[in-house]
């Protein structure tokens, strides 16, 4: 029997997995995109257990919500990759790095 | 009742129809210059008159849509404060813009739906409207802070504001959806009564922690400020000035609202977070920042001591404690106006120079301005008898009133080290070494603000203007 702990732990690990992807990532800035992503579906999940769980329809609403500002949020994010490589001709990581903190 | 519902939410409605307006104006006009010109003035006068229209609107506490959105006096002074300091920094960047062929009417018409996003931030009484109006504040920010668009600088801000940001959105919704499994509930009123009743649940305090994380992320509390300096740094000279007013005015008092409106009988468990954000921001703040050669960064690092200062307040946990928050902000808002107002001016041969070195001996070039940066700067020292430090005052006395001595020991010592830089500025441009210095003139617009800041810091001892008062009666409204 699947219950809510199961969706909670698949949602925790893939918050993580989300997180990590975004620390770890060495390579190009698209994988961090869709690390964004994978951490707000991850919530997601989260909102629909716990929605179905409790009987209330307030966290479903709240899911639709989150993939509409996901949307723009990739948009906008996407828009400004592609104005940032204009600018510097490449997406590694590695490349973000003109000014050091 | 709808009709009620849209007279609480008509400022917010109305900025949002103007924001459209003004980019279908924008994109259907022949003359875009003229146009974003004329749109960006109308904008500085709309948000001047919001907040005078919010300001002197009755008192007392409306809600709509079943409570998800709150009007109380939080929330207006919050506005008001936000409002008129986006307004002086619409003002000011015109100039900028201009020489750098940056005047377009997306400018104001981001900076606006970004105002309409905080304006909901600080109202928000549910944690869906709380995520709404933070993501319309941040993907409009993520925009103008890459607004520079043929700029690698400018762009790599944008990219990395984005990323971060994004990466606080998520940890702010896993909390949001923690707190929401745990208490069956999204509405602030209805949190609070459920922790009252039951009590802060093992699963509720990772939500509270989670929360807590990502607005750390939005006020840029060490350890979470790393994207700070950068953003600052690469973002066009008027879009720093803007971030270091409104948005960050937003973000705290949306702490504030999540924290006394839905925790706010759990004081005990979320007392601890704050006090190691604010210890560990007003350290941050004040130690890295005295190595740092660029003005723009230096007052990203001093943006993060002050909002150090500012979480003290709110760590106090009282009705004290936020209304020294509502204090500090305005007077924080002010003194950046005033020094921005500076920094958008500093240029030799008609191009930006932001190196702190080429203040040195500003004092024989421009004897006013220095002495009005000077003021500005003792004020943001927080030294006696300047408004700056009746700030650090009443947020140091609402700690001390809630029992963290130590915490207000900590923040004593954090502000004598962090004087050291602001000390250095004023240094160079009377006693340094002179250097092949700054020598751009400033519109008279220009100096209103930076002379009328430093007379404010000077004036305002006599009784901050009232802001105390106002301060205490819209801190009341949010302590039940």
């Amino acid at each position: 029997m699947i219950g809510l702990e199961h969706y909670l732990t698949v949602a925790a690990i893939l918050f993580v997995i989300g997180i990590f992807g975004i620390f770890l990532n060495r390579k190009n800035v698209i994988v961090i995109l869709m690390s964004i992503e994978l951490m707000l579906l991850a919530v997601n999940i989260n909102f629909v257990a716990f929605s179905a769980h409790l009987g209330d329809m307030v966290g479903q609403v709240f899911t639709l919500f989150i993939l509409t500002v996901a949307a723009a949020e990739a948009a906008i994010g996407l828009a400004i990759l592609v104005i940032f490589y204009r600018n510097r001709g490449a997406i590694d990581v590695e490349d973000v790095s003109v000014m050091k903190g | 009742m709808l009709s009620n519902d849209i007279s609480v939410i008509l400022p917010e409605l109305l900025l949002a129809v103007f924001a459209m307006a003004s980019l279908m104006i924008g994109v259907w006009s022949k003359k875009q210059e003229a146009v974003s010109n004329l749109i960006l003035w109308a904008t500085a006068i709309i948000f001047v008159v919001f907040g005078a229209w919010i300001g002197l609107s009755p008192e007392g506490t409306s809600t709509a849509f079943n409570g998800a959105f709150v009007n109380d006096g939080f929330a207006r002074f919050s506005k008001v404060v936000m409002l008129w300091g986006g307004a002086s920094m619409m003002v000011l960047s015109r100039d900028y813009l201009l020489k750098n062929d940056l005047l377009k009417y997306e400018y104001p018409a981001l900076i606006t739906l970004a105002m309409v996003g905080m304006m909901m931030m600080v109202s928000a009484g549910d944690l869906m409207a709380l995520y709404m109006g933070l993501e319309l504040q941040s993907l409009s920010l993520y925009v103008i802070a890459a607004f520079r668009r043929d700029s690698l600088r400018s762009t790599e801000a944008g990219l990395k504001y984005f990323v971060l940001g994004a990466l606080s959105s998520g940890l702010l919704l896993y909390g949001a959806s923690l707190v929401y499994g745990y208490t069956g509930t999204t509405s602030f009123t209805a949190i609070s009564s459920v922790v009252t009743l039951e009590g802060v649940s093992l699963g509720l305090l990772f939500g509270l922690v989670f929360l807590a994380t990502g607005m750390a992320f939005k006020v840029s509390a060490a350890p979470f400020h790393m994207w700070t300096p950068d953003v600052y740094e690469g973002s066009p000279t008027p879009v720093t000035g803007f971030f270091a007013t409104a948005p960050k005015v937003a973000a705290a008092a949306m702490f504030a609202r999540v924290l006394f409106d839905a925790f706010g009988e759990a004081v005990s468990d979320w007392q601890q977070i704050l006090v190691f954000l604010s210890i560990a921001s007003m350290f941050l703040g004040s130690i890295a920042a005295i190595g740092q050669k660029n003005i723009k960064r230096l007052m990203a690092y001093s943006s993060i001591a002050h909002m150090g200062f500012a979480l003290m307040g709110l760590a106090a946990g009282t009705e004290e404690g936020a209304q020294s928050l509502l204090i500090y902000l305005a007077i924080y808002v002010t003194m950046n106006v005033g020094v921005f107002a500076f920094i958008l001016n500093m240029e030799r041969d008609g191009r930006p120079i932001l190196s702190i070195d080429s203040l040195g001996m500003y004092s024989r070039v421009a004897p006013g301005r220095a002495l009005a940066l000077a003021i500005l700067m003792f004020s943001l020292a927080g030294i006696p008898p300047l408004v700056g430090f009746f700030g650090k005052f009443y947020v140091l006395s609402a700690a001390v009133d809630a029992g963290l001595i130590w915490l207000a020991v900590a923040g004593v010592i954090a502000s004598v080290i962090g004087a050291y830089y602001y000390l250095r500025i004023i240094f160079l441009m009377y006693f340094g070494e002179q250097t092949e210095g700054l020598n751009g003139t400033m519109p008279a617009a220009h100096w209103v603000f930076l002379g009328g800041a430093a007379a404010a810091m000077v004036l305002g001892v006599y009784n901050l203007f009232g802001v105390e008062s106002i301060a205490g009666i819209a801190a009341a409204t949010l302590i039940h």
